[in-house]
């Protein structure tokens, strides 16, 4: 196939018009003291640092979770071996929905995409050996968010680590469950007040822990373009803060302790732009908006993962190259933490090789490649900073969608957008419309529908232990018959009746993670109080 | 001969506590846009629930999607329930998602008719069904 210049205007990835070359007039009503500023400085465009990666490199955090907490406790020391500097937990599905492993909803799924924890006793087996107080550590969970907490600041305080000494993040992105994810336990009002009892408890009682890690990642995994990831993260983030604030916390209390976590795509300019934009945006809301007043609460710091929906099974190892690529961007753009997705994603969760070549590859790119030398690399790109002014511009016809829904607040519009289905069908959309480019042979993807190859080279995939799921079961069953009844008993009734009363519920639930109650008796008493959530089948 | 996709029903759903669900909301669109008509349950349901609704709403097919690596467990209980309702002659069944290549054919014997890995295009998923409904409402026609 010969190559040929297309008379059409470009797109990027998102459907953003690029042009075919980029004049300082692209950029003219842009102020660099205005709209970029210092790295380190408002509105954070370069970075929420002065010096970024010449400070310190990004961390090297890949996620991992499978099978029983002893099992994945050897894969973090394992990576820790290997280069890693931070632990970031994948959970299965039972507990990321706030079932214990019995129950009949997890049969098949036990440890299974993650590691599984139905008590306390499961939370100390996954950190065995690792010092709560100096490596940080990410929960990646977000209903049954305050469970998981409370275990791990139980087994830190039992093993006599003080609280203000933990550094790490809970995701605690109830919203996003939504459209994104989909690992709901409760309903959008109870999740929103759990996710709020939590930011209220750590900025009093834990405080240089991260309490929301507002995700666009799983919106952008959903199939959202880059746009709508930007604008539903930034929207959401505006719901939390609305709604601590509404608990009568100040907004510097909190907001220096809320990050970010975003999805990087193979559009390399677009991403960077969409990861400049971001800072910009979120810094001039907490400004204006807010009236935020320290810079640490208008600084926004990200995690970045790239997308396992981008990874082929055709030619897998293709895969090595879009995760470098994802990588890079990322970097350009800033992020502070990376996980980069292991190659054989698309057959199952990742192998072992495929975890140390993911980390290899942020290793490169921090050693080999240059890109850490200079702050902002690409700062003053003509079509970087056009890019960054158009992504921001889109994100705001977005936010002031939802505002509107909301009559003036964020908060009650997201939960009307959620409740309308609007988020979930507009991601819907994007996905849909992005398969059909893939299949009309618009979007060219290499390997599946252009340039396939003959090669049918075998992995060596990661192999799960069935028997894992039998030991947790029985685990589950010690742990019960091992506990005092009546201390459990007596704990979840006065769970109830402080969610009745309103209370923020992270002191009731310490209480009952204490005496081993399990994170799926946990949920059920607040199911019991604020009823299930059903999945609407929106599409 | 294939048959009029205005005539075929089909319901999908997602079984266990599994929460990837792009991708059959994207083949919801599509085949909706292909002319079926689509129920789709959402997520959360049992193999019991499946086929409670495949009975009532009289459905030709069914697609499954799982990407929790579950699959091996959950689809013969879903099998077992079409066949406690005596319809698993009836329907059409499809499964996709994360599916490694060596349980297709196990799946296949299981009696899953259509096995769609990720990547699989929408049209191989239609085709398929145009192809192969060839009972009751949905008489073959030119």
């Amino acid at each position: 196939m010969a190559d040929h210049i297309d008379e059409q205007p470009k797109r990027s990835l998102s459907g953003l018009e690029v042009k075919p070359v980029y004049t300082p007039d692209d950029i003219a009503n842009t102020d660099f003291a205005r709209d970029l500023g210092q790295p380190g400085e408002y509105p954070f465009t370069r970075g929420p640092y002065p010096n970024m990666y010449l400070g310190r490199l990004w961390t090297r955090r890949q996620i991992a979770g499978f099978g029983t907490a002893k099992a994945t406790n050897e894969r973090y020391r394992f990576l820790l071996d290997h280069g890693q500097n931070g632990i970031s937990t994948d959970f299965d599905h039972p507990t990321l929905t706030g079932y214990d492993s019995d129950h009949e909803l997890a049969e098949g799924e036990v440890g299974r995409l993650g590691v599984a924890i139905d008590s306390v006793r499961d939370i100390d087996d996954l950190f065995l050996d690792i010092p709560l107080d100096k490596v940080s550590v990410s929960l990646t969970i977000n209903h049954p968010a305050i469970v998981l907490l409370s275990m791990f600041l139980s087994v830190a305080k039992d093993r006599g680590v003080g609280w203000d000494a933990l550094r790490g993040t809970v995701q605690n992105d109830s919203l996003k469950e939504f459209h994104g994810q989909k690992t709901f336990a409760l309903g959008p009002r109870p999740s929103l007040k759990l996710t709020t009892d939590i930011v209220e408890f750590c900025t009093n009682h834990v405080p240089n822990w991260y309490t929301i890690s507002i995700s666009g990642y799983h919106i952008r995994e959903s199939g959202s373009d880059a746009v709508q990831e930007l604008a539903f993260t930034i929207a959401q983030g505006m719901a939390y803060v609305e709604s601590a604030m509404e608990r009568g916390l100040p907004v510097d209390s909190f907001a220096p302790r809320l990050s970010f976590f975003f999805g990087c795509h193979n559009d390399v300019f677009e991403e960077v732009a969409k990861f400049r934009a971001a800072r910009r945006l979120w810094a001039r809301i907490m400004k204006d908006r807010y009236r935020a007043q320290k810079p640490e609460s208008m600084r926004l710091r990200f995690h970045t993962q790239t997308l396992g929906s981008t990874l082929m099974r055709q030619d897998p190892q293709n895969n090595i190259a879009r995760g470098t690529l994802q990588a890079l961007a990322a970097v350009l753009g800033g992020t502070q933490s990376l996980h980069v997705s292991g190659f054989d994603e698309a057959f199952d969760i990742p192998s072992e090789e495929a975890m140390r070549m993911s980390l290899a590859t942020q290793l490169i790119l921090a050693h080999e490649s240059g890109v850490a030398n200079t702050v902002d690399p690409l700062g003053g790109s003509i079509f970087v900073e056009s890019m960054t002014n158009d992504i921001e511009e889109a994100a705001w016809e977005y936010i002031n969608k939802i505002e509107d829904l909301g009559a003036g607040s964020l908060k009650q519009g997201m939960l009307q957008a959620i409740d309308t289905g609007y988020i979930e069908r507009e991601i819907a959309r994007s996905a849909y419309e992005y398969q059909l480019r893939i299949e009309n042979g618009d979007q060219v993807v290499v390997g599946l529908n252009q340039y396939q190859s003959e090669s049918t080279q075998k992995l060596e995939l990661f192999q799960f232990d069935p028997e894992e799921e039998d030991w947790q079961k029985a685990r589950l069953a010690e742990t019960r018959s091992g506990r005092s009844a009546a201390a459990v008993k007596s704990a979840l009734s006065s769970l109830k009746q402080a969610a009745q009363d309103d209370k923020n519920l992270m002191p009731p639930v310490l209480e009952a993670v204490t005496v081993l109650a399990t994170e799926g008796e946990i949920l059920d008493t607040l199911r019991d109080v604020y009823g299930e959530y059903v999945d609407p089948g929106v599409f | 001969m294939a048959t009029q996709a205005t005539n075929i029903k089909v319901l999908l759903a997602k079984l266990g506590l599994d929460g990837h669900d792009r991708g059959i909301k994207v083949i919801a669109r599509a085949m909706r846009d292909a002319g079926m008509e689509v129920v789709y349950m959402g997520m959360r349901v049992t193999p019991d629930q499946v086929a409670q609704t495949a009975l009532q709403e009289d459905v030709d097919v069914v697609g499954i999607s799982l990407l929790s690596g579950a699959h091996m467990r959950l689809v013969p209980r879903l099998i077992k329930a079409f066949q406690e309702r005596g319809i698993a002659e009836d329907i059409l069944l499809m499964v996709g998602g994360t599916i490694p290549e060596d349980d297709v054919e196990p799946l296949h014997e299981m009696g899953v008719q259509g096995v769609f890995p990720v990547g699989t295009f929408t049209t191989t998923m239609t085709d398929f069904i145009t192809t192969n409904i060839s009972r009751g409402r949905s008489a073959p026609q030119a």
